[in-house]
């Protein structure tokens, strides 16, 4: 489980994020969402330790990240896997050596373990025969399905997506999503999502946060979503025609 | 304000570079990529260089020297000292921070900029010290080997072009290079070079590990780890000057 209290983060005068709070459960797809700019990736940074917010704590499992010392916040940080937006897969490293680079950074496996184990993430993400490849021989969606097979080498307590839909065709994202929600239901993992795509909020959305100007405006999961009031909310989610559809169809609206 | 602000930070980039490596054996085969990247693959346009520019000195020192009270020996003297002293260390460190830091300065800003460093971070890497280390390591081993191949190159394209051009007697060339020569000179020129490596990676890399933007940027980035570097280049190289020769 990851805590976040009253988190706020500022960039020069710009105020980011303010006093922001929410609870992510283990072993449930969390989802963080919200227009461009509204400060969901920021948040998701401060999470993970990347920016250090200005005010307020991020708790794994009851400890205070931000306060932890160098050798106990890369420990935790060997516990988490990210699958990033642009995959972030090393360029010089074939797709084999991406999956099994964090096993040789910290695993303590022989050689042959550290490649079987790399597999089975691989074929775990239905990507087989493409161990020698390099990352800009692959498609977005390989590529997305390489960095989630990293993300998940080392058996990680926490994951986390960045926007894992941007860029795909619309069947790849519903792949991808089921992917992220089987491994979380597999591994038990506390999984975050920041996302501003409702097909996959509506797919995967278990525990949803939306952000807007930088701080919590609603919480709840993708039943309460569909017949909230909350009047920014409704402007975002159903921002679409496909979305407006729905949700007359679920209210009977006209 | 900004410049204290850039060399404070360039001293904790320093600082987190040097931290503990996760795994040497890891660290050790990156030294030896980046020695084949950075040194090996460079050999080409150093003995190209050093080649024609030794070939270049011999030249113009006989055409600027061509009088009956200077000895046919000074040519090769001449020739000699530059290389050893300025042309070979200086010179084509400053080449090969054109060549090696642009090259620095782009792999790890494009790093940057496609959030690979992020990646690193996330898993609990030391970035700085998987990224940088290797290539400090690295250019200061195998620089002082291309920094002599130079100098040999150098002084023989001399050879080669006063020969037969026919300016000089390949005899007094000869005398002239084995002339008062003093061991410590090149020590000298190996200290500027191994210096010069450190320079040149580190500059390049800190302007390359805190690139951020996109692409537009890494081409900024790569272009001030070439002007940095070489500034501070030519400082560095006036100060040792003044500390090992005088």
């Amino acid at each position: 489980m990851i805590e976040v209290i009253g988190v706020s983060k500022r960039f020069g005068d710009v105020q980011v994020l303010t006093d922001i709070s929410a609870i992510f459960q283990k072993g449930k797809v969390n989802q963080i969402i919200g227009k461009s700019g509204s400060g969901k990736s920021v948040l998701a940074k401060c999470i993970v330790g990347l920016h250090v917010p200005e005010e307020g704590r991020v708790l794994y499992e009851g400890g205070s990240f931000h306060e932890l010392d160098g050798e106990e916040k890369r420990a935790i940080r060997q516990r988490i896997g990210m699958l990033f937006q642009g995959s972030a897969l090393f360029d010089s490293l074939t797709v084999l050596e991406n999956v099994m680079f964090p096993l040789r950074m910290f695993g303590s496996m022989a050689k042959s373990e550290m490649e079987d184990r790399a597999h089975s993430c691989l074929k775990r993400v239905n990507i087989v025969d493409k161990d020698s490849l390099f990352p800009a021989e692959l498609s977005g969606g390989m590529q997305k399905r390489v960095g989630i097979a990293r993300a998940i080498a080392m058996n990680p307590a926490y994951l986390f997506c960045d926007e894992p839909n941007s860029g795909l065709d619309p069947q790849t994202s519903i792949l991808i999503d089921d992917l992220i929600k089987e491994i979380t239901e597999e591994f038990g993992t506390t999984t975050i999502v920041i996302t501003h795509d409702m097909n996959s909020v509506m797919e995967t959305g278990e525990h949803i946060i939306f952000i807007h100007k930088g701080r919590k405006w609603w919480e709840g999961d993708r039943d309460q979503l569909l017949v909230s009031d909350n009047t920014e909310l409704n402007e975002f989610v159903f921002a679409g025609s496909l979305m407006r559809q729905v949700k007359r169809s679920m209210t009977g609206g006209a | 304000m900004n410049v204290l602000f850039h060399i404070g930070r360039y001293l904790l980039l320093l600082k987190e570079t040097f931290g503990r490596p996760e795994r040497l054996s890891i660290y050790w085969a990156r030294t030896l990529e980046e020695m084949d990247l950075l040194g090996v693959k460079s050999l080409g346009i150093v003995a190209l260089l050093s080649a024609f520019m030794g070939a270049v000195i011999t030249i113009q020192t006989k055409t600027n020297i061509d009088s009956p009270l200077i000895q046919a020996w000074v040519v090769g003297f001449a020739t000699r000292q530059s290389t050893i002293l300025e042309f070979s260390p200086t010179i084509i460190s400053l080449i090969l921070a054109g060549k090696v830091g642009s090259n620095i300065a782009a792999e790890i800003g494009s790093m940057r900029v496609k959030e690979q460093i992020d990646a690193l971070d996330i898993m609990g890497v030391n970035s700085a010290g998987y990224l940088i280390l290797p290539k400090i390591a690295a250019t200061m081993m195998i620089n002082p080997f291309l920094i002599m191949i130079s100098m040999f190159l150098s002084i023989f394209g001399g050879w080669i072009a006063g020969v037969q051009t026919g300016i000089v007697d390949s005899a007094d060339f000869i005398q002239g290079i084995q002339l008062g020569f003093k061991p410590y000179h090149v020590v000298y020129a190996l200290i500027k070079t191994v210096v010069f490596a450190f320079i040149i990676t580190t500059v390049s890399a800190y302007h390359g590990f805190y690139t951020s933007g996109g692409t537009r940027e890494v081409g900024i980035s790569s272009t001030r780890a070439v002007v940095f570097s070489n500034v501070v280049i030519l400082f560095t190289n006036l100060v040792l000057t003044q500390l090992l020769l005088i």
